[in-house]
């Protein structure tokens, strides 16, 4: 009887002792918050973010630097920065994270500046592609694009095309308007003419119009920026379906043919010029790792500029991590962030140190059907290109 | 000139689009008298069927459209005759509340069945290609919409006004206790009408699907605009209903060819101007 008892208690003190352990081992762990849309009309972007970030640590075999990682995920449901604020502020104060990551909406990225400037976390947006964004804290710095990164380069080929007359139609918002802002500017400067700004309000489902109204304009091409999902497919069929795909009207775009819809296009897409800093496509060795690491985290996840701006913002949290051993030093992590260069998915890329965004070579790209599925075909490239919104 | 034959047809095909939508809810609001702001959602559900019938059973488009629209009038069949009917005779406000969960509830299982991506329609060859109008080309399936909008138009007009099951129906709805004494089915009535309505959600949400892409938030995203138009239509008014859903097209259509910086302020406009002067719908002194 008393042995038995003996051995409850020891059993018994054996097990608080592991518990103790795993709650330090816990304690010493990093703590990154992901912030994004996971439920509503933007969840896929949640789900991407979620994939690319733990293919990455997955990849680096479960730690970052030796050190264990938890994320911690955070739902903003679509645009909406005061919720954005308050999920933010928690995650600092109560959770103690470390590390932010994730955002999608420029409001959202926005609202949270004062948080981490007082705190001094490091964040790490992995989409919203509003260039004043990383003016507006030293701790934000960005892993995705911004519209004036890859419209100019655009901008530029497109006056080399010895296209004269040129159309835009971009939804009416943020990075709408930087990108029109963008195209008009560059193209004037090569000697083009943007002959009609259309701006396009952004719960547009019926873009027959708009499309008439490129048509009528007599422009050689359409440069146009449109968010992702819905307005996308509608533009893209409107513009075949009402001929100006065979009137020869140019299609001048951006994220229009983002892996996650193009399928959805069907034959529609074929032949769509796009200038974009990631192809799912993109032949690299390092993009091939990606994809795999990527599919076998999650086999329904697609590798776009989303998933990649994960994974690449999780390699800046592990380079941080790095520089400062674990310790929480918001300041020697951000200095050591600016000085990276490193070999991503979509190519060589590297953190610019003044306006902490990533420069990286932009493409031209093409929309091909290879093997029954479309893709697009990276087919010049423009070499590396900075922020010319925030260099100006 | 050129721009005012685009409006024209372009707005009607807008217009006709909203019709088809919005009659189902004009006809169980106006007639049956029962707010129903889950009409959303049967359009929804319509949508999705025949895309997930067409892609994953590869049923062909001209027999997927149909099943998809009895299986929209069979799912709001099942909703009324086991929990919708006890709601006919509670305040509107209530009906109101239970509609919108029911349309909750609804966006949540689609999210979670078909995932949250928007769901494509494959169209027939026949229907996929363009028609070269002499000085436009339109899509070929707006043709379609409109041909099925007006049918639809006159189909519902008849049915309600000349048929014994639209004298069944109006007489149910103007006193149930009278109109059962004399031997009407009312319950049979109540349970058709309602289908019938969900049905035609069904098909305008399928045939709407060019313009309003179909995704889960469908149900609520779009609501605003079929209840604009059933109010300045006027309840229960099919003609009302398709004037007034073509005059707002053509507003619409008109502000985007000519003032698109202005977003949809002229179709609120119009619509707030409307119902100023006719109060009860368009066609209704």
């Amino acid at each position: 009887m008393n042995s038995t008892r003996r051995r409850a208690v020891g059993a018994l003190a054996t097990l608080a002792t592991l518990c103790l352990s795993a709650a330090q081992a816990h304690a010493q762990a990093v703590k990154i918050g992901i912030v994004g849309p996971f439920s509503g009309p933007f969840a896929h972007y949640g789900a991407l973010f979620k994939a690319g970030a733990e293919a990455y640590v997955a990849s680096q075999g479960g730690k970052l630097a030796g050190k264990e990682v938890e994320f911690i995920y955070r739902d903003t449901g679509g645009p909406n920065p005061g919720q954005t604020k308050s999920l933010v502020q928690e995650l600092i104060v109560k959770d103690k994270v470390d590390y932010l990551g994730g955002f999608v909406f420029t409001p959202n990225a926005l609202a949270v500046a004062p948080l981490i400037q007082q705190s001094q976390t490091p964040t790490v947006i992995f989409n919203a592609a509003t260039s004043s964004i990383t003016e507006k804290s030293p701790y934000f710095i960005r892993t995705s694009y911004t519209l004036w990164q890859v419209t100019v380069p655009l901008a530029q080929w497109a006056a080399k095309q010895n296209l004269k007359k040129v159309v835009t139609a971009v939804a009416d918002y943020g990075p709408g308007i930087d990108g029109e802002a963008a195209f008009k500017s560059e193209f004037a400067k090569h000697g083009g003419t943007v002959v009609e700004s259309i701006r396009m309000p952004i719960t547009t489902t019926d873009f027959g119009p708009f499309v008439q109204r490129i048509k009528a304009s007599g422009a050689q091409a359409v440069y146009t920026f449109l968010p992702g999902g819905p307005p996308n497919l509608g533009f893209i069929k409107a513009y075949n379906e009402n001929g100006l795909a065979k009137a020869g009207v140019q299609f001048l775009g951006t994220a229009e043919t983002d892996e996650f819809d193009l399928q959805k296009f069907g034959d529609a897409a074929l032949g769509l010029t796009t200038a974009f800093h990631y192809s799912g496509a993109h032949d690299s060795s390092e993009n091939r790792t990606f994809v795999q690491a990527l599919k076998k985290r999650d086999p329904n996840a697609v590798a776009n500029y989303a998933s990649v701006g994960a994974w690449d913002g999780m390699y800046v949290i592990h380079k941080m991590i790095e520089a400062t051993g674990g310790a929480r030093d918001g300041a020697k992590a951000m200095a050591a962030a600016q000085a990276l260069a490193w070999e991503s998915p979509r190519g060589p890329v590297r953190i610019d140190a003044k306006t902490r965004h990533i420069v990286q070579n932009v493409y031209l790209r093409k929309v091909e059907r290879q093997g029954g599925a479309l893709l697009n075909k990276e087919v010049q490239s423009f070499g590396p290109q900075g922020d010319h919104g925030l260099d100006k | 000139m050129n721009i005012l034959f685009n409006i024209a047809v372009d707005g009607l095909a807008y217009g006709m689009v909203l019709f088809v939508i919005a009659v189902g809810l004009s006809l169980t609001l106006g007639l049956m008298r029962f707010v129903n702001l889950s009409h959303g959602a049967f359009a929804m559900v319509g949508g999705y069927c025949a895309a997930l019938l067409m892609r994953e059973a590869q049923w062909s488009f001209w027999l997927a459209v149909p099943a998809a629209v009895a299986a929209t009038a069979a799912l709001g069949a099942v909703l009324e005759a086991s929990v919708l009917r006890h709601l006919y005779r509670r305040k509107e406000l209530e009906q109101v509340l239970f509609t919108i969960g029911l349309s909750f509830v609804l966006i949540a299982a689609t999210n979670a069945l078909a995932g949250p991506q928007v769901q494509l329609i494959p169209l027939p060859p026949m229907l996929a290609g363009s028609v070269d109008l002499g000085w436009r080309t339109l899509p070929a399936q707006r043709l379609l919409v409109i041909g099925a909008g007006l049918g639809i138009a006159a189909l519902a007009a008849w049915v309600v006004a000349r048929t014994r099951f639209g004298i069944w129906l109006r007489a149910a709805v103007d006193h149930d206790g009278t109109a059962s004494s004399l031997g009407i089915p009312i319950r049979v009535v109540q349970c058709a009408s309602f289908a019938a309505g969900a049905a035609l959600a069904g098909l305008g949400g399928i045939l709407g699907a060019e313009l309003m892409p179909l995704e889960p938030y469908y149900a609520l995203k779009y609501l605003v605009l079929v209840l604009v138009v059933v109010s300045v239509g006027g309840m229960g008014s099919i003609a009302g209903s398709l004037v007034a859903a073509v005059a707002l097209g053509l507003i619409e259509t008109a502000s985007k060819y000519l003032a698109s910086d202005w977003g949809s302020l002229f179709f609120f406009l119009a619509m707030a101007l409307l119902l100023a002067w006719r109060p009860n719908g368009l066609l209704k002194r």
